[in-house]
């Protein structure tokens, strides 16, 4: 079977500068797997690559069976990038923000049919919001806008999903919603890939962690083994018995680290 | 009415008619995109375009036309190359535009149309058939083009990068959105002037992202909009001898302001209708809650109670339950 993501020696950064570097790493199809790591470890950087947003600059770099940057669907991919809200400078409802990821399924010139309009009705139920389809999302909390960035999304159907910071400055019952939606995806058989500060919430869906340090990869392994792989290369097979408890940086938790 | 029997004010009102409903349809994504001063900028531009269409005879529409499509592409291409060096580059290009312009006029032999003021703030006698027929052109590409690849536009516009991370041809949708731009100016340079239409792109786009809830709804109020005061403007101009480009941005800012102001006092009204209501329910004699007597309506992630013909949302705050109103009979 074709891995989802399948990085051999992979340099990946922006302009001639490598902000990750030798990472070997594949994701089989259906794994749920967290990027953990500190601010400015590179883990948004990685996810970046993936997406084609950050420059491959050495080493391969495949999703989907195909180098990233001559994969052809990119519709196959899905993104919820690492945004508070929906913030636009004119108004738009729910339906509307979620069509525009169910465009990257579309030709260049097709407009939505409707299936697709039911494609992304389907995908705004799924995260729980179907009573707000046609409302404005800025009357939306910032939860909820959240999960319309997962609907978007999932309006396209994605093999892969690749998710910046999903719960970072959610609230409580938001956190365990997108807990929800991502463990339905999951049994889907949609392949995910969560960067994160802390597992917490999303410790009943994620089962691998790969920890980002300094730009390479230091923890690869259950997600249960990851706290002691924070600090340097360290493998649960090692050790046998992996510490018991969630994985989280000894850092403030800062929601933003500047696109990296 | 007696208007109408002027053959130029029949073509001044077409041209209005015609610039008032593209010009929001393009400015709406160029407020989307935070990128409201691109039209004025190609407007810039286009004059060169018109020093060039005098000074050589041509019609001045055509060679503004293919002016402000270059400068338009040319924006486009640096802004893709990088963002530090990109802003000089548009002022360079924005303010050559205009000052290539201006000394090629003056070139020009006496007898050409080199009415400067005419080309920058419109004016009603200056439409000829044949701009009536080049803008209805032009109207038709940029309605069909905002038609078939709107809701591509708006993807791009509300978010460049998701854009680009899900495959969209996000270079080539900038470059129709600042080649449709260009159009747009181009249309403009009759009624309401090259350094104007920029305001007819974004006002009514203002306008009606005050009242609607949605984008689509966003775009049509602004058309209608741009419509009502680009033909009042130019009608106006007629009677009191002004230039229409100035009275249409006028009227179209006086609207601004009074809708804002209505908006304003709406909100306001609502906010102190809310507090009273809040205040009458503080001496609530009773939380709501299973068999409390009131009708629970489900809403969403909570319950409502109806409560004398309006709905109850109870939620917490530092000084106890406030009732939220959740409108009369809408679960």
């Amino acid at each position: 079977m074709i891995p989802a993501i399948h990085l051999r020696d992979a340099r990946i950064g922006y302009g001639d500068t490598a902000v990750v570097q030798g990472v070997d790493l594949t994701v089989r199809s259906g794994e749920a797997v967290a990027v953990l790591g500190s601010n400015g470890s590179g883990k948004t950087t990685l996810a970046r690559g993936l997406l084609g947003l950050a420059a491959v600059l050495g080493g391969e770099v495949e999703v989907l069976g195909a180098p990233v940057g001559r994969l052809r669907e990119r519709g196959r991919v899905g993104y919820v990038p690492q945004r508070h809200t929906v913030s636009g400078a004119v108004p738009a409802t729910v339906r509307e923000v979620v069509g525009v990821g169910r465009l990257a399924r579309l030709g260049s010139f097709r407009r939505l049919r409707p299936a697709d309009r039911a494609a992304v009705a389907d995908a705004v139920a799924a995260v729980g919001l179907a009573d707000r389809l046609c409302d404005p999302v800025a009357s939306l909390s910032g939860g909820q806008q959240r999960r319309v960035l997962v609907a978007r999304a999932l309006a396209a159907e994605p093999e892969l999903l690749v998710m910046d910071e999903p719960t970072a400055g959610v609230d409580a019952a938001s956190q365990d919603a997108l807990a929800a939606v991502l463990a339905d995806v999951s049994a889907t058989g949609t392949t995910l890939l969560v960067i994160t500060h802390e597992t917490g919430p999303l410790a009943g869906v994620l089962t691998r962690a790969v920890v980002v340090d300094h730009g390479r990869i230091g923890y690869d392994g259950p997600l249960a083994g990851a706290g002691a792989g924070a600090g340097g290369h360290h493998h649960p097979e090692d050790t046998g018995e992996p510490p018991r408890g969630g994985y989280r940086i000894d850092q403030p938790r800062v929601t933003t680290d500047g696109g990296r | 009415m007696e208007i109408l029997e002027f053959g130029f004010m029949q073509r001044a009102l077409l041209a209005s008619l015609m610039v008032g409903l593209v010009a929001p349809a393009v400015g709406v994504f160029l407020v989307q995109r935070r990128l409201s001063l691109l039209g004025d900028g190609l407007g810039h531009v286009a004059l060169t375009g018109v020093a060039v269409g005098v000074l050589t005879a041509t019609a001045p529409v055509g060679t503004a036309l293919v002016a402000a499509v270059a400068g338009a592409v040319v924006i486009e291409l640096v802004r893709a190359r990088g963002r530090t060096s990109g802003d000089v580059a548009l002022a360079v290009l924005f303010y050559g535009g205009i000052a290539g312009g201006v000394v090629l006029l003056s070139l020009a032999p006496r007898g050409r149309a080199t009415n400067l003021e005419a080309y920058l703030f419109g004016a009603i006698t200056t439409t000829s058939a044949g701009d009536v027929a080049v803008f209805a052109v032009i109207t038709v590409v940029v309605l069909g083009v905002v038609w078939l690849l709107g809701q591509r536009l708006y993807a791009v516009s509300d978010d460049e990068e998701y854009a680009r991370a899900v495959g969209l041809p996000v270079l080539a949708l900038n470059v129709v959105l600042a080649a449709l731009v260009a159009a747009t100016v181009v249309l403009s340079m009759r009624v309401v002037g090259l350094l104007l239409i920029s305001a007819l792109m974004i006002v009514p786009s203002a306008v009606a992202q005050l009242l609607a809830r949605s984008f689509r709804q966003t775009l049509h109020l602004a058309c209608a909009i741009g419509l009502v005061v680009s033909v009042t403007g130019t009608t106006t101009s007629f009677y009191t001898g002004t230039p229409s480009g100035g009275t249409i941005v006028l009227l179209a800012i006086a609207l601004f302001l009074v809708v804002t102001a209505a908006v304003a006092v709406r909100d306001a009204t609502a906010r102190r209708r809310h507090r009273r209501r809040a205040e009458v329910h503080a001496a609530h004699p009773h939380e709501h809650g299973a068999g409390c007597g009131h009708q629970p309506v489900p809403h969403g992630d909570h319950v409502d109670y109806d409560h004398d013909g309006h709905l109850h949302a109870p939620h917490r705050t530092g000084t106890g339950v406030h009732y939220d109103e959740h409108g009369a009979g809408r679960p």
